[in-house]
């Protein structure tokens, strides 16, 4: 595969897309979307390509690209694709068009189609990159489209959640970026390779100093955690998932939250071992907090979609929760690698899962708020199931997966997590037991509320079933849910070689 | 005490000098102060004749071309005097010069 | 025919299969989603009988075939089947009774609009239950294990139109949930000090003795092992979700009654009963106690036919829990096995008696149905019979023997023993009251007057139940206990229970008069008449109709509580977090206000002030000129004399 640069395609594919899209002045709606579409897909088919030329076993980078770029800076354009960044390029892959065809209306303007492409090229870029540089060019230049779209395309308080989106998560981003200053500034490199050997060997943090080092992990660690995001820098979320169009939330929830995660994973870990060791007695805090809080605050919503944020903020926090008890068992003598090792594929997993699982609810949602004329209540609804039961049973899989039932995928990346968390911090897996409960507490709420029940709100009049469209983006999730839950070997298979040298690896500089 | 001839030209231009400045200062009539105005220009070309017919190097031309240039540039800042002060009278209807104060800050 | 083990897969595959099959087919189509559940169902019942041959030709062994799941690490997460006496048992009943309750339901459900959805739910039941029972990772029986809650969640709701039926359904699953996550931290547990969930694995397994021996903080797992069991078999004090599950049709209460949801916590603790250390047992053996008891008394009180069932099947569970915990999980399995058979047959008999007369099921409104619906009145008073534990005929009789047996030779305490008797005092009393108000005295609603036995497709099944309900306790009497040394070959008879036999014969007999006494010597006139038992003791008797309110306590405690959490949660993040960004907003637009008012007043006045100085100086210049030429020839003039002067006062140079 040394002709075609495979990955860079990858991530230019949908910006061309976007490129073409602004130029096809006076295209008929219909071509609009039928080109976003079709570039859209082109990550799917890419990716199924990079997954065909990807060797799991090795666990170093592959596919790799790297040119100078600037040499003025030690820049250089560097690509690299390893079992992580082959998950999430996966789950772009399938989230990109299924986030189109849910908001296959609004994608009959030009303009919607171009913005998300420029959305999902932005992820791509976050998902490949191996040099700071371009990473955080991607990271921000993310936001851009994200603002437009929910500005342009949201609901009555979309300009408020907008603005807020950007500034919260951009106002974390200025911290990690000064940090990056300070850590090329020490070490004279950007690329993620390079810090991380630093990072693992303990030469970073000398090069900084104690505070300074102290300073820097701070730093990246606020830009991450809002984006991600960790409890408490949770409260953009709800106002901007519940104001975003369906598909723009689909993919925040889906892939964007997942970009703070894979920073997570590929930055702070690697580069601070010791401080984030130091801190996590902490962060493993607010990632409970995450966990239990959320799920509790989202029994407490009646807007559909801010209890479908909080939700993501629990299921996310599983990942951080894992992440942070290794980081936190880390160095301890007798440390079990087993437990390492499954909380670490079980975050991975868990990161696609919840991406599954959460795209779908979100579309369901929005199938919900499209024959309802916009209104999206708890209350607003009733008896869902006997006017529309095909819509009902494939909300239904989404639902059970989301609360982790066996059989589907939700199941199988929770039952890792917390069979490495356990491992690591029994304690914590206890108190974690609680946030499965609260999920299954407000899942079930809305079910009853919604599906079940006589006919009410807006289910009592004519209350179609899924339609052609809105069946094509649910049922390729709902297929992936139940294939992932009873052969996860599937996506394991891609990541347990990486997981496996990560927890055989882990000792503090 | 006797006068040398460079002193008694350049008592005359002085007296010319003084007297063109007291035409343009005195008089209001436009035309009359450009008539001092010339005349204080030929006592400078006198005293231009005088320093070089007197001075040390009396073989080169150079006062004569002075003059000559002056004479020149005279005439046509008459010309241009002149026609300015057909345009004020234009304006104002005679050439008083008191009168004549639009070009004022 | 013998089933080899590697072929186990195959009974839940068939029922699983049906399932896809049912929810592939078009609307409506009810026949074909029946007729392929029961098709699946018998198959998968021939399987297991012929697993059962494969069991019995070695009742020791213990079969396995395993297999990986995913790879985890350098290992993998393995799976696998189990076929021993008690899988293979297990399989039969829960394939024959289940069979029994599609076919009823064939009748049952007839009418419903969502028929097909019906068949396709029973079959996922059917297929997550056989799959729970064979089994050999606790990974794979927690993941069926679920899965029966997902479909019992599915059936409860099934009417899910009705509010109630919502609400139970909702209520079954949390409820159950709660235990599950302690069975979960108990796996996880075990997990990770063995590093395998396989039970047996050539030595290698949990249940393996040299795993066992070096298992430490077994107590606590068995014990949170025993919570998911707790929930799913309701046990005290997570009993509250049966009763309310009566909301479903009834041939799901059969099921979830007899053969399968309940069925599954008390398998769980009897496979696993290696795990448990006397500890644990001694916790398991009270709960099983207090629950046996807490469920007859409640069952004295209650009035919907169906909910008097419920609390007995309560009931019933906590003799097998007590079983268990007093160390015999045989006699547990031998009273789950016949306890399957006669409670699906009093299910299926108040399905019948429902469905005849148009869905009412309070035995104040009931009445007189020994004489229209005969085949169900005999039917259903061979399974009272067993219940109450009528002596010698009934299968129910030598199963309860066998518990309370057990219980009378349990070392640690009494309590338990006691505890058991007065239930069975208590089990034939309300189920005296019961037939007594159904069946006998005169019509006293409408639904009951019009009554009249219901179709072959519903009575065959009752009759062969009621077989079955008698034959079955031939199986493990005393004199030869077939079933309890196929279970445990280590199984030792001790005879000399007949002193006990005829005490709680004695105490048969006295449940059964006391409730003849009451309810059958004066029949029920009218259905508002109140009920004797409330004339006697009406506090009491409110109190007990009242489930001893369980659920008024929970609702004022725990779901008061998570209100409180939930409020908290939420306005922690309305109010704290989002507080302190707006703060920081605030902070910031104050930080802009002051920028701009020092640019403002302190900069730029500056810069202003100077300009507009020099704006007047350039003014105050400019009226010097005044336009007037003489005045300017007249500063010349001045200026050059001064400038003379300056050369000659100052010497030229």
């Amino acid at each position: 595969m040394s002709g075609l640069p495979l990955l860079s395609a990858l991530v230019i594919a949908p910006w061309a897309g976007a490129a073409l899209l602004a130029l096809l002045r006076g295209a008929s709606p219909r071509t609009c979307r039928l080109v976003a579409l079709a570039f859209s897909l082109s990550t799917l088919v890419l990716a199924a390509l990079a997954l065909a030329a990807f060797d799991p076993a090795r666990t170093t980078p592959q596919l790799v690209e790297r040119h100078v770029w600037i040499t003025a800076l030690n820049v250089h354009y560097h690509l690299g694709l390893d079992g992580l960044s082959l998950v999430l390029v996966l789950l772009t892959g399938v989230i990109g068009p299924v986030a189109l065809m849910a908001s296959w209306r609004t994608a009959r303007s030009r303009l919607f189609g171009a913005l998300l492409l420029a959305l999902q090229g932005s992820a791509l870029g976050v998902f490949l990159a191996l040099d700071f540089f371009h990473w955080f060019l991607f990271w921000e230049l993310s936001l851009v489209p994200a603002f437009f779209l929910i500005k342009l395309w949201g609901g009555t308080g979309a300009t408020r959640a907008a603005y807020q989106f950007v500034v919260y998560t951009i106002s974390g981003s200025a911290f990690m970026l000064v940090a990056f200053a300070a850590i090329f500034a020490a070490t004279g490199s950007l690329d993620f390779q390079q810090l991380a050997q630093l990072g693992a060997d303990g030469s970073l943090a000398a090069k900084l100093g104690v505070d300074g080092a102290r300073l820097v992990f701070l730093g990246v660690l606020l830009g991450l955690a809002v984006k991600a995001p960790l409890w408490p820098l949770h409260t953009w979320l709800p106002s901007t998932y519940a104001e975003a169009p369906t598909g723009v939330s689909m993919f925040l929830t889906a892939v964007m939250s997942k970009m703070g995660v894979y920073g997570f994973l590929r930055i702070l870990w690697p580069l601070f071992p010791q401080q984030l060791h130091d801190s996590a007695p902490w962060l493993l805090l607010l990632a409970l907090g995450g966990v239990v809080l959320g799920a509790w605050a989202a029994l407490r919503q009646t807007d559909l979609k801010r209890m479908l944020a909080y939700s993501s903020l629990n299921h996310v926090s599983y990942c951080l929760l894992a992440l942070f008890a290794v980081a936190h068992a880390t160095g301890r003598p007798g440390l079990s690698s087993e437990a390492a090792t499954a909380a670490l594929a079980g975050t991975i997993l868990q990161m696609f899962n919840h991406g599954l699982s959460a795209a779908a609810l979100f579309c369901c949602i929005g199938v919900l708020e499209s024959r309802a004329g916009g209104k999206r209540g708890l209350h607003d609804f009733g008896g869902v199931r006997t006017a529309a039961p095909i819509f009902a049973g494939l909300c239904g899989v989404a639902l059970f997966s989301s609360l982790g039932l066996p059989g589907l995928n939700g199941f199988v990346g929770e039952f890792l997590i917390f069979r490495g968390v356990f491992g690591l911090n029994p304690g914590v897996a206890a108190v974690a037991c609680l946030g499965l409960l609260g999920t299954a507490m407000f899942l079930l709420t809305f079910w009853q509320r919604v599906f079940h029940g006589p006919r009410g709100g807006a289910a009592t009049v004519a209350f179609g079933d899924v339609r052609g469209i809105e069946l094509a983006s649910l049922a390729p999730l709902v297929v992936l849910m139940i294939a992932l839950g009873v052969a996860p070997q599937l996506l394991l298979r891609l990541i347990n070689p990486l997981v496996t040298s990560w927890a055989g690896h882990l000792v503090l500089p | 005490m006797s006068l040398s001839s460079l002193q008694l030209c350049l008592l005359f231009s002085s007296a010319l000098f003084c007297l063109g400045l007291m035409a343009a200062l005195s008089r209001s009539n436009t035309i009359l102060v450009l008539l001092g105005v010339e005349l204080m220009l030929n006592a400078a070309n006198v005293n231009f004749i005088a320093f070089w017919r007197y001075g040390p190097n009396p073989e080169a031309a150079t006062g004569v071309v002075f003059v000559l240039f002056a004479i020149a540039v005279a005439a046509a800042e008459a010309a241009v005097g002149l026609a300015l002060v057909i345009a004020i009278y234009r304006h104002q209807k005679n050439i008083r010069l008191q009168e004549a104060t639009r070009l004022k800050g | 025919m013998s089933l080899s083990v590697q072929l186990l897969w195959l009974i839940p595959a068939l029922p699983l299969l049906a399932a896809v099959v049912g929810t592939l087919a078009p609307r409506g189509e009810f026949k074909l989603s029946a007729s392929t559940a029961i098709a699946a169902l018998t198959l998968s019942f021939l399987l297991s009988c012929g697993a059962l041959i494969t069991a019995l030709a070695d009742p020791s062994a213990h079969l396995t075939s395993n297999f990986t799941w995913f790879d985890l690490g350098h290992g993998a997460v393995r799976l696998g089947w189990l076929l021993d006496p008690l899988t293979a048992l297990m399989c039969v009943m829960v394939t024959f009774v289940g069979l029994l309750i599609f076919v009823f339901s064939t009748g049952y459900m007839r009418d419903d609009a969502n028929a097909k959805q019906f068949f396709c739910f029973l079959s996922l039941f059917a297929a997550a239950m056989l799959g729970l029972i064979i089994a050999n990772s606790l990974l794979l029986l927690f993941v069926c294990w679920e899965l029966v809650g997902l479909a019992s969640y599915l059936l409860i709701g099934f009417w899910f139109h009705k509010p109630e039926a919502a609400a139970a359904a909702k209520k079954a699953f949390i409820t159950t949930r709660i235990g599950d996550l302690g069975l979960l931290l108990g796996l996880l547990w075990l997990y990770d000090s063995t590093g395998t969930l396989l039970l047996y694995d050539e030595g290698q397994g949990v249940l393996d003795p040299v795993v066992l021996a070096g298992l430490g903080g077994s107590t606590a797992i068995g014990l949170l092992i025993f919570c998911g069991a707790v929930g799913k078999s309701g046990q005290f004090p997570l009993h509250v979700w049966l009763p309310d599950a009566m909301e479903g049709p009834t041939p799901v209460s059969a099921l979830i009654h007899a053969a399968t949801m309940v069925a599954a916590g008390v398998f769980l603790m009897a496979r696993v009963f290696p795990l448990l250390t006397p500890d644990a047992l001694i916790v398991i053996a009270f709960t099983g106690a207090i629950t046996a008891l807490l469920g007859a008394l409640i069952a004295c009180a209650q009035s919907d036919l169906k909910r008097i069932l419920a609390f007995s099947t309560v009931s019933q569970l906590g003799y097998m829990m007590l079983a268990i915990g007093v160390g015999s999980w045989v006699a547990a399995i031998f009273h789950l096995l016949t306890h399957a058979f006669f409670k699906a047959l009093l299910f299926l008999g108040a399905g019948s008696v429902i469905h005849a007369a148009h869905h009412e099921q309070d035995i104040r409104a009931l009445g007189g149905l020994r004489g229209p619906m005969k085949t169900t009145f005999v039917t259903f008073a061979i399974g009272m019979m067993a219940l109450a534990g009528v002596p010698f005929l009934f299968s129910g009789f030598w199963s309860k023997e066998a518990v309370l047996h057990a219980a009378h030779g349990w070392g640690f305490s009494q309590i338990p023993f006691y505890a058991g008797l007065v239930a069975v005092v208590l089990t034939a009393f309300y189920m005296t009251r019961l037939v007594a108000e159904v069946f006998f005295g005169h019509p006293r609603g409408n639904g009951a007057a019009h009554a009249h036995e219901n179709t072959a497709a519903m009575t065959l099944p009752l009759g062969l139940l009621a077989a079955c309900t008698i034959l079955l306790g031939a199986i493990g009497t005393p004199w030869w206990p077939w079933l309890q040394r196929t279970l445990d070959p280590e199984f030792l008879s001790e005879p000399g229970g007949a002193g006990l036999m005829a005490t709680s014969i004695v105490l048969v007999a006295l449940g059964l008069g006391a409730g003849w006494a009451l309810y059958g010597r004066k029949l029920r006139q009218k259905s508002a008449a109140a009920d004797p038992l409330a004339v006697i003791a009406p506090r009491a008797f409110a109190f007990l109709a009242a489930r001893m309110k369980f659920d008024k306590l929970y609702a004022a405690t725990f779901g008061r509580l998570s209100d409180t959490l939930a409020a908290c949660a939420d306005a922690l993040d309305r109010h704290v977090w989002d507080g302190v960004v707006r703060l920081l907003a605030r902070l910031g637009r104050f930080t802009g206000l002051v920028n701009r008012e020092a640019d403002e007043e302190g900069l730029n006045a500056g810069f202003d002030a100077t300009s507009e100085s020099i704006r007047a100086t350039a003014k105050a210049y400019s009226r010097a000129h005044t336009g007037d030429a003489h005045g300017y020839l007249l500063m010349i003039a001045f200026g050059f004399v001064v400038l003379v002067f300056a050369v000659l006062v100052g010497g030229g140079r």
